[in-house]
């Protein structure tokens, strides 16, 4: 009888998860131009983008991205989250201020970013002009480009900064108390009572995190479209070009697979790791 | 820094709390803010107030008919209407799908439930871009290409309709609230499992099916992956591709650029602020 009442997700997981996370490892064994019939040719496909200059660099800089935004989207999720928790009376303007951002598709979140950075007519140059920094090529310029695409994604933090109040709120006021008779100042309190409680949600950010980042498409293709000089190309933006613009179905699914067991990967070690930093046993 | 663990309060500080608070939260919501307001005020500026360094940080002549421009520089109501009708599908299926799907996984004891839920968030970790992401979009695509189903909105909405993991995480964690008494007592007598569903746990868990709607139809009206794909056929466009299409085009202006980019985003908002107390909690729910 339960079954019967989830058999569309049965469905579902074969057809749109299983079914197309094996099948990048079926198509990544064929040429396949997107016409006609894939043509099998073994490890081929493996060989070629091993030689390809191009992948090894989608990989690091999806690398280099996940390592800058997922530690600091973590950082910068629970500072929201600290800040929607202040006693102050329009509190709730201020969550709803933090968190818009965070529900505003990232396509046009990534359109606003374009002319908010905008070397010369960017509001950020503007602000970072006034004590007289030099204006930043924000998209121009490969030290820059990639932290672009960092900031869209901290834009999208106010998410899990509700995510991380609520985590905030279930910490019993009692063990601050408690921490305050013993003298305790603000800096220990976040160390020894906020943030070992707070682990839970920082394991569930790091791995959904992960995931995100290591799929990071939208803010390059709109944004840069993989340049200056293939600097926001990551493996993401790599996989669709070589799908859709250049007919390479088959290489473009070799490196699907190769990115799932990449994200299958990390997510287990983050998980697995937790045993030894992530704190279960308090309320 | 010392002052942002929030309720409890020394003494000495008491008084000067809610100042520093709101400094600290002024200017925090001032950034964030910031890419908003700069989108609504490049919308208003004239072309030559676009064109003056420094920039101007308010406008300072309000050019409305930005707007009225910017929707004429392409089909916006036909975008529009594609980018409704994708929401308004994908929010019918995924109420349906992920309800029922959820009340399998929650109010019917059977052997082998939980095992077969850590499959649900296995996806939920690595596809919470679900259905259309990076990873599954090559196969995926190539499967609907063979029906013949590119340029239509059936890839896209036809999954909303097999469940969502998140979705019936979501729902599942909400209806395991519910105490099985209810169900208990219905079944002594006599109802089936369906009534029960119908009759009693529909009603009850309205407040999250609202959250489940108004979650998939955000992501229906932000998704661009999707429509990227599988939308070649620019009669088919959503607003996000319409606002692509449009930078390529007219890149250059910019001011009409945002004031199109403030349309797509304002329903958003307007939709947030409306239901914000069912979007904090189900947040709040995902977070258990």
């Amino acid at each position: 009888m339960g079954l019967l009442f989830i058999s569309p997700w049965i469905i579902g997981f074969f057809l749109f998860l299983l079914y197309p996370v094996l099948s990048n490892f079926h198509l990544g064994m064929t040429q396949y131009s997107g016409f006609g019939e894939p043509e099998w040719i073994g490890f081929r496909n493996y060989q070629e983008l091993l030689k390809d200059p191009l992948f090894w660099t989608s990989l690091y800089n999806t690398f280099y991205y996940v390592l800058l935004a997922v530690p600091l989207g973590v950082a910068v999720a629970i500072a929201l989250a600290m800040a929607m928790n202040q006693k102050v009376r329009e509190v709730t303007l201020y969550r709803a201020l933090l968190y818009i951002p965070s529900i505003a598709p990232i396509f046009a979140l990534s359109m606003m970013l374009i002319w908010l950075l905008n070397p010369r007519f960017g509001l950020f140059n503007y602000l970072l002009g006034l004590p007289h920094i030099p204006a930043i090529n924000w998209l121009g310029d490969t030290r820059w480009s990639k932290l672009a695409i960092v900031l869209v994604a901290q834009f999208g933090a106010g998410n899990f900064g509700l995510v991380f109040l609520t985590a905030l709120r279930a910490i019993p006021a009692r063990l601050y108390d408690a921490a305050s008779l013993d003298g305790a100042g603000h800096w220990q309190k976040f160390w020894y009572i906020t943030l070992p409680l707070l682990t839970p949600t920082i394991l569930y950010d790091i791995i959904i995190g992960i995931g995100l980042g290591l799929q990071v498409f939208v803010p390059a293709y709109i944004m840069t479209g993989g340049g200056p000089l293939n600097s926001t190309m990551f493996t993401a933006l790599y996989i669709y070009k070589n799908a859709f613009e250049y007919s390479q179905v088959g290489l473009a699914a070799a490196v699907s697979g190769i990115l799932f067991i990449i994200n299958v990967v990390l997510a287990v070690t983050t998980f697995w790791s937790s045993k030894y930093w992530v704190n279960y046993h308090l309320e | 820094m010392s002052n942002i663990e929030g309720p409890i309060q020394t003494k000495r500080s008491a008084a000067l709390q809610p100042l520093v608070s709101r400094i600290f939260l002024i200017g925090m919501s001032l950034f964030y803010i910031s890419p908003m307001y700069w989108m609504f005020v490049t919308a208003l500026k004239s072309d030559r107030e676009l064109a003056t360094f420094p920039p101007t940080l308010w406008p300072h002549e309000i050019n409305w008919q930005n707007f009225d421009q910017a929707t004429r520089t392409f089909p916006f109501l036909s975008y529009l209407e594609n980018t409704i009708f994708y929401a308004a599908l994908t929010i019918l299926g995924s109420v349906l799908s992920n309800f029922v799907i959820a009340y399998g996984f929650s109010r019917i004891k059977w052997p082998g439930r939980d095992l077969l839920f850590y499959p649900v968030i296995a996806s939920v970790f690595i596809f919470i871009q679900f259905p259309v992401n990076p990873i599954t979009m090559v196969p995926m695509f190539s499967f609907f290409a063979r029906l013949g189903l590119v340029n239509s909105f059936l890839p896209l909405i036809l999954p909303t309709f097999f469940g969502n993991p998140f979705f019936i995480f979501l729902l599942r964690q909400f209806m395991l609230q519910i105490p099985a008494d209810l169900s208990e007592a219905a079944r002594i007598d006599g109802a089936n499992e369906f009534q029960i569903m119908y009759r009693i746990i529909l009603p009850l868990a309205r407040p999250a099916l609202v959250v489940v709607g108004l979650l998939a139809g955000v992501n229906a009206w932000n998704d661009f992956l999707g429509p990227l794909i599988y939308l070649q056929n620019d009669k088919l466009y959503t607003l996000s591709l319409g606002l692509t299409f449009f930078k390529t085009m007219h890149g250059i202006q910019f001011n009409l650029l945002m004031a199109a980019s403030c349309l797509v985003v304002l329903p958003v908002i307007v939709v947030f602020l409306f239901f914000q107390r069912f979007f904090m909690e189900g947040i709040s729910l995902g977070g258990k």
